[in-house]
């Protein structure tokens, strides 16, 4: 998928494909409305601290994992 | 014994020992599950009659735009627990090692309840992906409490990972068979007196709860059985009191199981027996 005014990268988000414009997880994870909000997140199967975000690149075809709490046994 | 002393206070005597679990001192014998309430406010109620000061929670993928993590952990924070995150679902030691790091990050606890689970139908851990996880998230600096089968040669393997508790299944999760296996359990307690050992997962009824109290087992975990129950506050109320009665019963020292009878009743002093038989009866 090719696009002429901005770069998209087809990546795997939360088990959906999705076309994003964000280049690094940190801006992934604002764009698709997390911003703010307490979410865990990891790239291919490893964990990306918060700390980490800003400077962790994606590239296409990642799998991204974007998680919150929830109930459990 | 004073005959108006009310029959509730009777033998309520508080507990020899209190439970550790990595250093923290825990109140009640009771962890309980977060999952498969009927409503939020009935889980919340739960957890207050179950007395449990440890629940367990989960990590899930967070709605897109939603914010379903944080009004759950606000609700659980209201109350007074600390919170143990599991890596359900889990099916590799990669998966459940990154999950433990999410949940650390999201929870700010060293604790983690391990499981990688090796089977859909029965729900069993992978006893070879369940010890290399704990190695590994053991150098990571976790306290691990890992959901196991009863097996004794992976509890010496989590032992040696560092794990100060172990967690072994009655029954598969959600079956409510109780303690499928008594014997092994038995076996891991004898084998490991001064180690805390949850029997985790399986029970279906306050039974159970304190069969495996009476084991000599420091805790049970459950979820299901109090979840799914008809009336969940009563039946959190009901394995409370079971595992009471199950802890105090096992510091009090249950009798030896016999074969042949014994009679309670004195035998001196019975009447209308005669060391010489009547002669015309």
């Amino acid at each position: 998928m090719t696009s002429t005014t901005t770069r998209l990268r087809e990546i795997t988000v939360n088990g959906s494909t999705v076309a994003t414009a964000s280049d690094t997880v940190d801006a992934l994870v604002a764009e698709q409305g997390f911003g703010g909000v307490k979410v865990a997140t990891a790239v291919n199967g490893d964990f990306v601290p918060e700390r980490r975000r800003a400077d962790t690149a994606l590239a296409v075809g990642d799998h991204v994992e974007i998680l919150s709490v929830r109930q459990g046994g | 014994m004073n005959q108006n002393q009310p029959l509730r206070t009777l033998g309520r005597t508080p507990q020899k020992s209190p439970l550790t679990l990595y250093g923290t001192e825990i109140a009640s014998r009771l962890l309980l599950g977060t999952a498969l309430y009927p409503s939020p406010q009935i889980m919340s109620d739960a957890i207050r009659a179950a007395r449990a000061d440890i629940v367990t929670v989960s990590l899930r993928r967070e709605q897109a735009r939603g914010r379903t993590g944080e009004r759950f952990l606000d609700l659980i924070r209201a109350l007074p627990v600390r919170l143990l995150p599991n890596t359900a679902g889990c099916r590799t030691a990669k998966e459940a090692i990154t999950t433990a790091e999410m949940a650390r990050e999201l929870l700010e606890t060293n604790w983690i309840k391990l499981e990688v689970i090796a089977n859909d139908d029965t729900l069993q851990p992978d006893l070879f992906g369940l010890v290399a996880a704990a190695e590994e998230l053991g150098k990571r600096g976790f306290e691990v409490f890992p959901y196991m089968t009863e097996d004794l040669s992976a509890a010496e393997r989590l032992v040696a990972a560092g794990c100060r508790v172990l967690m072994p299944w009655g029954s598969p999760i959600g079956s409510g068979r109780g303690l499928a296996n008594p014997h092994a359990l038995r076996t891991l307690r004898a084998y490991f007196p001064d180690l805390p050992l949850v029997v985790d997962a399986g029970i279906g009824a306050p039974s159970h709860a304190a069969a495996a109290m009476e084991l000599g087992y420091d805790a049970v975990l459950l979820n299901t059985a109090v979840a799914k129950a008809h009336d969940p506050v009563r039946m959190a109320s009901a394995f409370a009191d079971a595992i009471d009665a199950g802890r105090a019963a096992f510091e009090a020292g249950l009798i030896a199981p016999s074969d042949r009878a014994q009679p309670s009743t004195p035998v001196a002093g019975t009447p209308f027996f005669d060391l010489d038989p009547p002669k015309n009866r």
